[in-house]
């Protein structure tokens, strides 16, 4: 279940753009680990690089490691698709798969690992819908298409179809950017409940979220335009948020960025 | 011209009530462009009913059903479109299953699987086949491709003769001037009308579907059978009924590769004849007389009513994506 992330030393290029530079962090099972900082800093770019997403980007590669609890994910024998498979993944929007049922959505990871037995995946649909906090709102229509739901159902569906197969960590990708003030604080009462289950790492642009949620933050920066996102420090939220150890935290934190 | 100075003072958003000239010219010309093409569709109906119901009138056998077309004596029409239907519709369904998957998997390659350097160049040659006048795949399906393919369609004829579509046709295989051969043909050409289309629709595919499939572990092929071809399926359809539509009506090629026949047609893809369209080819040359003329436009209006469903059907089904 719940497993420990190590990365050390991770560089990640697109093509021959230097996006981040040299990046080491722990991130501690059933804990919530918040990233923030700039546009551009490269906090998304490390975030899609723990779960091998932003392969998904021609000329994208990766120098370094990333540990799940000890393995390297980058090895040559491992299989990106099992590392996705273990590594869940919300986005910024909101996507279910338009086509299926909101049942189908929930389940669409369990069909993919081979699971047809009609009976589990009722259970599991269940359970994972529980689990997002949507079960109460959607139990009586489960056949309806996914698209049916609003902004904030929808980006908790996607919670439930990630948290469905069981992942050994959550990821997400700033998953209230584009939700109302009420899903979102629907988005952040979960997320506390999750972090027993999961750990979870989480990439917001709104520095009061990262304060709520997480347990300890870690602030991205960039020299400048062109120049390679950079790990500024990462500590307690409690601390970061406090008494910085960096001026560049602080700064951005009290909002005199720039 | 108080008016047009207050407007031109400024604000772009316009009040109601005031006309502007190059408004109104504007309006006009594009309206009328809109009506042009309405107005010379039921130009073309009207023209087809006018010349083809005295002969319909005239007509000595049964229209639908009658596998004659014998329009040599006017005082003795006998003609129906039985055959010519059947060929017709023969021919473009052998295209269609055939140019169907091929385009689909062309339409996959090109889209998700080509590197990024070899993509535009190849639907670029596809693209290219559109180009090729009919005539000259005419020259090679009679040429080259009928005599290649006939001793596969000898073999085709001997196994599977029992099953009616592969019986023996009204004409003898030498040369294979067959339907199977047009419809082989036909599927050529109809490829890259499906495969641009189809094309087109998969490269939309949102790329936050793309990557919430993969983000669940779907492999590249998962990926594709949740996202892209769920997506992009009614838009292959309406492509494939546009195909069909064009092939309906294929002339040139049809006319060169087909073989005529003294016999009836026996529903069999080893059959020659005639389509519509290039059954009025044929006869094109000698259209002298009103009534037997209006014999042939009479199969002329069955195509046209015909291509007019096909691609009605094309829009509905295209009409019903909605993009969510």
């Amino acid at each position: 279940m719940a497993k420990r992330i190590d990365v050390k030393d991770l560089n990640i290029f697109y093509g021959k753009f230097h996006a981040v530079d040299g990046v080491t962090l722990a991130v501690p099972p059933r804990s919530v680990t918040a990233f923030i900082g700039p546009s551009g800093c490269g906090k998304s770019t490390v975030l899609r690089s723990l779960n091998r997403m932003h392969e998904v980007t021609p000329g994208a590669r990766v120098e370094g490691k990333v540990l799940l609890d000890g393995e390297d994910i980058y090895a040559s024998s491992v299989d990106p698709v099992e590392v996705r498979r273990t590594i869940g993944m919300v986005f910024q929007r909101p996507n279910p798969f338009p086509t299926m049922s909101i049942r189908d959505n929930v389940v669409a990871g369990l069909k993919l690992a081979g699971v047809s037995n009609r009976k589990q995946l009722n259970e599991v649909a269940e359970r994972s819908l529980r689990g997002a906090n949507l079960w109460a709102e959607v139990k009586d229509r489960l056949d309806k298409p996914g698209g049916s739901l609003s902004g904030g159902q929808q980006q908790r569906l996607c919670i439930a179809r990630a948290i469905a197969v069981q992942p050994d960590v959550l990821l997400m990708d700033e998953p209230c950017s584009a939700l109302d003030p009420i899903s979102t604080l629907a988005i952040e009462d979960l997320i506390g409940e999750l972090k027993k289950d999961f750990t979870i790492v989480i990439v917001t642009h709104n520095m009061q979220q990262a304060a709520r949620v997480s347990d300890q933050t870690a602030f991205f920066n960039l020299a400048g335009v062109g120049q390679p996102g950079k790990l500024v420090e990462i500590d307690d939220t409690e601390k970061i948020f406090s008494n910085p150890n960096q001026q560049a935290t602080e700064d951005y934190i009290s909002g005199r960025f720039g | 011209m108080i008016g047009a100075m207050t407007e031109d003072s400024g604000q772009s958003g316009g009040r109601a009530g005031v006309r502007r000239p190059g408004d109104s010219i504007f309006r006009a010309l594009t309206t009328g462009s809109g009506l042009a093409i309405v107005i010379a569709i039921g130009l073309i109906g009207i023209f087809l009913l006018i010349k083809a119901v005295p002969s319909l009138v005239a007509d000595k056998a049964n229209f639908l059903f009658s596998p004659d077309f014998i329009t040599t004596d006017p005082t003795n029409l006998k003609f129906g479109i039985r055959d010519l239907f059947v060929v017709t519709v023969l021919s473009s369904l052998v295209a269609l299953v055939i140019a169907m998957p091929i385009a689909l998997g062309i339409a996959l390659f090109l889209t998700h699987y080509a590197p990024a350097r070899l993509s535009r160049p190849f639907a670029y040659i596809v693209d290219l086949l559109a180009a090729v006048p009919s005539i000259v795949f005419g020259l090679w399906g009679a040429q080259v491709l009928g005599p290649t393919l006939e001793p596969f369609e000898t073999w085709l004829n001997k196994v599977f003769g029992w099953f009616p579509l592969f019986a023996n046709g009204n004409i003898p295989l030498a040369g294979a001037g067959t339907i199977f051969t047009v419809g082989v043909v036909l599927a050529v050409m109809l490829l890259p009308i499906i495969t641009s289309v189809t094309r087109e629709v998969f490269r939309q595919t949102p790329v936050m579907q793309i990557e919430g499939a993969l983000a669940l572990g779907a492999t590249k092929w998962e990926m594709l059978r949740t996202t892209v071809l769920p997506f992009g399926r009614s838009g292959y359809i309406a492509a494939s009924m546009l195909g069909l539509g064009r092939a309906l009506g294929e002339t040139v090629a049809v006319l060169i590769i087909l073989h005529a026949s003294p016999k009836p047609s026996g529903f069999s893809l080893f059959d020659g004849g005639y389509t519509f369209a290039s059954k009025i080819a044929s006869a094109a040359s000698e259209f002298s007389q009103p009534l037997p003329t209006g014999a042939y436009i009479a199969a002329g209006l069955v195509l046209f009513v015909l291509t007019f469903i096909v691609n009605a059907a094309a829009r509905s089904v295209a009409g019903g994506k909605v993009h969510k």
